[in-house]
């Protein structure tokens, strides 16, 4: 019986001292009807970083993600700063109503968790999370991601295949839905920070009229995204 | 001592022990809920206490038939016919905008700890929305909880808002259609309504039956046993 007592606390000091590395599950899903996520990436970091900011201006990494789902530069930018990343975790897009589910271990510093990917077919538009606090205690937590805009690209609603920043239009849409021969809604972006976007317009003129997304299957309404996290 | 008592009467009957054995406690639950909308009347909602594993619906998943039917003509008494010995509980009437229903649902704490309720947007295609699955164990009694709730589309049928399409009010046209024709066949949230207001010249609905998340205002409160009727 003592021996017993003794191994259990040596168990425990053991899991104490690992305990340092925090291990999440994480469930992720596309709750939209009609929309596209492109490579999705997770990172934890320490609370001095962020990926995005509302209300200030797109990185040359996020403007690469939103326009081009292009995450390559976001992650390099986290490895800089010693950010634990999972790039990609359903291997290609995240089809409307589909989840992923993967582990991250987190090192103790990295304690805030930052998420984002490009929304197809849109111009700028991307699903975020900005640097939250991972939980503390072990437990499974729900959260719902909004809709932003990079702010760095005018929403025309033109699929053209334009992805590389800068480049107007939308490269798109993985669900087939998109028009053609549209003259373009706006062709100024009003709002050059990061803010929420004001949604999909879209049109039901599959061979021209303003836009060349269709009114029926294309917007949303925000939450975007769930994000279940569990803490081990 | 219960341990005892359970036995002798397993001994005299199979039927009269189960019940004499259910020391769980009885829980009473009142459940208020509110449509949050402008213009979309919500089917005769229905509600039923069941066990976790229980889901009436999944994200991501195929509609079963019941949730289609719920979801495109208002009719939910095929979702609570999955489970006819649960306290269920199905309105007689619409829950007009800005109106409220109150009812109770009472069962074992130890067999039923989540609840779902669900209606339709009536002004949609296939729109609905409610609480799915949710877990009731950590409410004590006395206390409440408030829940909003989500629009969400059965994947079950284009969301085409054309003339005969629409079982509401601002249609009078065809619920339930078994034909699955919509773009993405899963379950998901909505993405709201188009309306002939906002240059969808074809569309039966106008911007009265625009929607925006949230849909419902549930509370869910665990009644005191003094204060039972």
């Amino acid at each position: 019986m003592k021996n017993k007592l003794l191994l259990a606390m040596a168990l425990a000091s053991v899991s104490i001292s690992n305990a340092s590395a925090v291990d999440l599950n994480i469930t992720f899903t596309n709750l939209t009807h009609g929309s596209h996520f492109t490579p999705l990436l997770f990172s934890a970091h320490d609370s001095d970083q962020h990926i995005f900011q509302i209300s200030t201006t797109a990185s040359q990494s996020l403007q690469a993600m939103a326009e081009g789902g292009n995450i390559s530069g976001l992650a390099a930018d986290l490895s800089a700063v010693n950010a634990d990343i999972t790039e990609n975790p359903a291997a290609g897009l995240t089809a409307p109503g589909q989840s992923v589910s993967f582990e991250m271990t987190t090192q103790p510093t990295n304690t805030n968790l930052s998420v984002a990917a490009m929304i197809l077919p849109t111009n700028d538009g991307f699903v975020g999370l900005d640097s939250l606090v991972i939980p503390g205690d072990a437990g499974t937590y729900t959260f719902y991601l909004n809709a932003y805009d990079a702010g760095t690209e005018a929403n025309d609603e033109i699929v053209n295949g334009g992805g590389a920043p800068g480049t107007p239009g939308i490269p798109a849409d993985p669900l087939g839905q998109n028009g053609a021969s549209a003259t373009g809604l706006a062709n100024t972006e009003n709002n050059s920070n990061v803010h929420i976007h004001r949604g999909v317009i879209g049109d039901t003129d599959a061979t021209g009229g303003a836009s060349d997304l269709d009114s029926r299957v294309h917007r949303w309404l925000n939450p975007v995204a769930r994000l279940i996290i569990e803490v081990k | 001592m219960n341990k005892i008592v359970c036995n002798a009467t397993l001994a005299g009957s199979m039927i009269l022990s189960l019940a004499a054995c259910d020391q769980s406690p009885m829980q009473e639950y009142s459940i208020n809920i509110s449509n949050v909308t402008h213009g979309q009347p919500l089917s005769p909602p229905v509600a039923m206490l069941h066990s976790k594993k229980t889901q009436l619906w999944k994200i991501g998943e195929q509609a079963s038939e019941a949730l289609e039917a719920m979801a495109e003509g208002g009719d939910g008494s095929g979702l609570l016919s999955t489970r006819p010995r649960n306290p269920q509980y199905q309105a007689n009437a619409p829950l007009l905008p800005g109106e409220s229903i109150e009812f109770t649902l009472e069962a074992r704490t130890n067999k039923v700890k989540n609840l779902s309720i669900a209606g339709m947007l009536v002004n949609t295609n296939d729109a609905f929305s409610g609480l799915n699955s949710i877990e009731l164990v950590d409410l004590k009694a006395g206390q409440s909880s408030v829940y909003y709730t989500y629009a969400y589309d059965a994947g079950t049928e284009f969301n085409s808002e054309l003339n005969n399409t629409i079982p509401g009010p601002a249609d009078n046209g065809e619920g339930f259609n078994a034909v699955r024709d919509d773009v993405t066949s899963v379950v998901t949230f909505h993405s709201g309504v188009v309306s002939a207001d906002d240059n969808f010249t074809d569309s039966t609905l106008s911007g009265a039956n625009k929607f925006d998340n949230p849909i419902l205002r549930i509370e869910v409160t665990a009644l005191e046993a003094s204060t039972k009727k």
